[in-house]
């Protein structure tokens, strides 16, 4: 496989700053710790979900359901299989609701899929405490295990990680070729004999999984699960917010959005605990009407516009093969 | 039959939230998601036009009304109308608008939590018992029910009977052709951005009568609301109240019949029905 | 004797009250520049559509070298070797001239992908008169040079049947003779093309058989002098001035 100079200085760049992030457990364990690791959830989570939404321009609200089923898949499964199996299955999981949801939805326009996703945590969480109660007569599940907060923390950046590079194939794949072709017009890509349909719902299937695993991860993390924790909507909020912010056009835009808004959401829940919808709504206005390429888009902007004297073309967003 | 009775009751104020939606989807092209937050604060004010000053909700109306009209305008020639404009396509427009009314109804919410608090509020009025076919119902749903039948039947007298409502239809089904007739479709949608607002905050003030509501339950009744709009064929004001009773039965039924806890996935089954078999929904004209 | 390129019988399209192709049959032969003509508002545009599978006919049947396409969804259309061009431009405006192009490449039935795709994409681009701008991005070209483009890219997937929808419209009297002049040399090198155009003299100097449309129905199908002189033709172009 031939890369070009700038995947390599990106690889590279990528390699040192995870490297550097894993040696955090080795100088603290408490409150620095639990920040990295929830931004490490939410790099997870937002670049799984650009993956999808970000090609598409579907925006997808569904995160908290698929991050739910994967908690549950650990709740439910501890006592019968191995951990590493659980995560797996929370992501096949997540991945067949996201198979379904897709093709009930993709085929028709971007709006009803908003709409539908919008519920869909509830949904899912309604049912699933139905059955909870009925099943098993208590709401929650007990999740024991050795595993401490730095366990979980690597294990986050190992799939931030597998995410990473899955986007980086694909945006080298024709899979990826077809999928900037969609979001550039959907009826040229239909017309040059791309299934639409069937791509959008396989890259929603991959985005889903990768989700579902992040939340099988995570259940350790509490050792008491429970449905509306699991399926907390705020999840997809807050992943939509950070991947906006930072910018979905390319696939580490979200990471430029979740290391500030991480730190936003910790300081405000902190002082400011009442509030958090406030700042939530505020965000999301700043976004539309501030910032609709995200931060990384208007840098870019920027950058494009201080070159303007340059005869040459723009370079175009997706890797070349040399 | 009681349930269906009970149904058709909750059914009709469910119609005059997903009016309201409707007109500000169906001709603004705006996908409202702040839509139940207008509706919870006319419950609050409703509330306190009765616990405070001793006003009757159905008077209230004519004060909340026309609040929530102008208030909705504002928000549409302020916030909206900028999306319009840049909006490249439909597509662009309803992602944007999504967006941008999502932060509206984090903001809302966040402000009547401030405002009001959390916790869960309710008043009593008309909550005497009134017969239907042997059996006996709140008569504040009835009364609620019949008021909503009343704002209904004004609805449609303005869009079908009034050369303000023909431009608004007009508008709703094709705002290119609309315009080479003539028609101002910038003040038509305001206009409809506007009166959807007021029809849904005469929408709360109905449910706050039996209802007991809190500052975060917006989310639920934008989310039924959608899924009316959606069912009933965008835009078409007919297919909502049709798709509105039909919710309010299926939703009583589903409670009744199985567990209070699953009347969401009753409303998503009836939706992801729709969405498979007749996605431009109940009267809504296919995609071409 | 082998199968017509493209066979349309009884083809027919409604939309709630008005029927826009009503009845429609005429068949092109392998090899064919054939013309598909008719006033404005005579259902031509969405005849093509109902071929590309833009739009499903409500009746009829449209075969492709004698395998049914109709119903099929657009891409496996596509993917059959349909492919075209149209009416308003559609450009991937995010994406420069080849990547536009390659577009057809990739996806089309011969599933090119890397330096052959590119290769490809180069040569057509060339074809149609834009060597050297392969990297420009099509957001910043002449509308002509995008027309250019979405024909390299229908080129791209080497169609059986290609589609052109008013190709020729909006172009000033250089440019439509260099583009009559480019369709006349696709139609040497062997491709079946049907062109719906309203420029007269195109169809006259281009095509050899042709079918007219009129609200919907077929009035008249044959050779293009003997099609244009017939009385029921001209009365129904008559108060369209789009004659050339």
């Amino acid at each position: 496989m031939r890369l070009s100079r700038d995947e390599v200085w990106t690889g590279i760049i990528g390699a040192v700053a995870v490297a550097a992030a894993a040696t955090l457990p080795l100088f603290d364990q408490g409150y620095y710790l639990a920040i990295a690791l929830n931004m490490v959830l939410y790099a997870a989570l937002c670049t799984a979900w650009t993956l999808f939404s970000g090609p598409t321009h579907y925006v997808s609200l569904a995160t908290a359901a698929f991050f739910g089923l994967g908690t549950y898949a650990v709740g439910l499964g501890l006592d019968y299989m191995p951990f590493p199996a659980l995560v797996l299955i929370g992501g096949a999981v997540a991945a067949i609701l996201a198979g379904l949801v897709g093709a009930a939805t993709l085929r028709i326009s971007g709006v009803y899929f908003v709409i539908f996703t919008f519920g869909l945590a509830e949904l899912v969480r309604q049912i699933v405490s139905y059955l909870q109660v009925k099943l098993s007569a208590s709401m929650g599940l007990y999740v024991f295990t050795d595993f401490t907060e730095k366990h979980i923390y690597w294990m986050l950046l190992a799939l931030t990680v597998v995410v990473f590079v899955t986007g980086w194939l694909i945006n080298r794949s024709r899979l990826g070729f077809a999928m900037q072709i969609i979001g550039n017009d959907e009826t040229v890509a239909r017309h040059s004999g791309i299934d639409t349909a069937r791509l959008k719902i396989v890259l929603f299937m991959i985005s889903g999984g990768f989700i579902g695993m992040a939340g099988a991860i995570l259940a350790p993390r509490y050792s008491y699960v429970e449905p509306p924790a699991a399926f907390n909507p705020m999840i997809s909020f807050l992943v939509v917010i950070m991947a906006l912010l930072g910018g979905t056009r390319r696939l580490w835009g979200p990471l430029v959005g979740v290391i500030p808004f991480t730190i936003v959401m910790d300081i405000v829940s902190v002082r400011f605990p009442n509030d958090t919808s406030i700042v939530i709504g505020i965000a999301f206005l700043v976004i539309v009407y501030l910032l609709p390429d995200g931060i990384t888009g208007r840098l870019e902007q920027l950058w494009a516009h201080s070159r303007k004297a340059r005869p040459e073309p723009e370079p175009v967003p997706v890797e070349e093969r040399a | 039959m009681e349930t269906i009775v009970t149904g058709i009751l909750l059914g009709g104020t469910y119609a005059l939230v997903a009016l309201g939606l409707t007109l500000q989807y169906g001709v603004s092209r705006i996908m409202n998601l702040a839509n139940g937050e207008t509706l919870v604060a006319a419950c609050f004010v409703a509330f306190w036009l009765f616990t405070s000053y001793t006003v009757n909700p159905l008077w209230g109306i004519l004060v909340i009304a026309p609040v929530a009209f102008l208030v909705n305008w504002a928000i549409y020639m302020l916030l909206l109308r900028p999306l319009v404009e840049r909006a490249r396509n439909q597509g662009m427009l309803e992602v944007d608008s999504i967006l941008a009314t999502f932060g509206l109804l984090f903001l809302f919410q966040g402000l009547m939590l401030r405002g009001f608090g959390g916790a869960y509020t309710s008043y009593t009025f008309l909550a005497d018992r009134f017969e239907i076919f042997g059996t006996f119902y709140g008569l504040n749903r009835v009364v609620a029910f019949a008021a909503a039948c009343v704002i209904a039947a004004g609805l449609y007298l303005f869009l079908y009977h009034t050369r303000y409502g023909t431009a608004v239809r007009a508008v709703a089904v094709n705002p290119a052709s609309a315009n080479l007739v003539g028609i101002d479709v910038a003040k038509a949608a305001a206009l409809a951005f506007a009166l959807g607002g007021a029809l849904t905050a005469c929408g709360g003030t109905l449910i706050s009568t039996f209802y007991t509501f809190n500052a975060s339950m917006g989310v639920i009744f934008t989310m039924k609301a959608l899924i009316i709009v959606i069912m009933g064929g965008v835009g078409d004001v007919r297919g909502a109240v049709i798709a509105a009773l039909i919710l309010g039965i299926a939703e009583t039924a589903v409670a009744g019949l199985i567990d209070p806890g699953l009347t969401l996935a009753a409303t998503y089954a009836l939706f992801t029905l729709v969405l498979l078999f007749r996605p431009q929904g109940i009267f809504g004209r296919q995609q071409a | 004797m082998t199968a017509a390129a493209l066979r349309v019988q009884g083809a027919r399209k409604a939309f709630g009250g008005l029927v826009a192709v009503n009845d429609m049959s005429f068949e092109v032969r392998e090899g064919e520049l054939f013309g598909l003509i008719g006033p404005n508002g005579s259902g031509k545009t969405t005849m093509l559509n109902l071929i590309s599978g833009a739009l499903k006919p409500d009746a009829g049947e449209i075969a492709l070298s004698g395998t049914l396409i109709s119903g099929m969804p657009a891409h496996k259309i596509a993917r059959a070797g349909v492919a075209r061009t149209f009416q308003l431009v559609r450009m991937l405006p995010s994406m420069d001239a080849e990547r536009n192009v390659m577009a057809g490449a990739v996806f089309g039935h011969r599933r090119l992908w890397g330096e052959q795709a590119r290769e490809a994409a180069h040569q057509l681009l060339a074809l149609v008169g834009l060597r050297g701008r392969e990297h420009v991005p099509v957001a910043a070209m002449t509308y002509i040079d995008q027309k250019r483009v979405e024909l390299a890219r229908a080129l791209a997937s080497d169609p059986r049947v290609l589609l052109l929808d008013e190709w020729l419209a909006g172009l000033n009297p250089s440019e439509l003779n260099i583009g009559i002049e480019l369709i006349a040399r696709l139609s040497e090198q062997g491709r079946t093309i049907i062109m719906v155009e309203h420029v007269m003299d195109a169809i006259r100097s281009l095509c050899g058989r042709c079918v007219v449309m009129n609200s919907g129905r077929k009035i008249k199908e044959g050779e293009v002098e003997e099609v244009l002189s017939d009385p029921e033709v001209v009365e129904a172009y008559l108060g369209d001035d789009d004659d050339a």
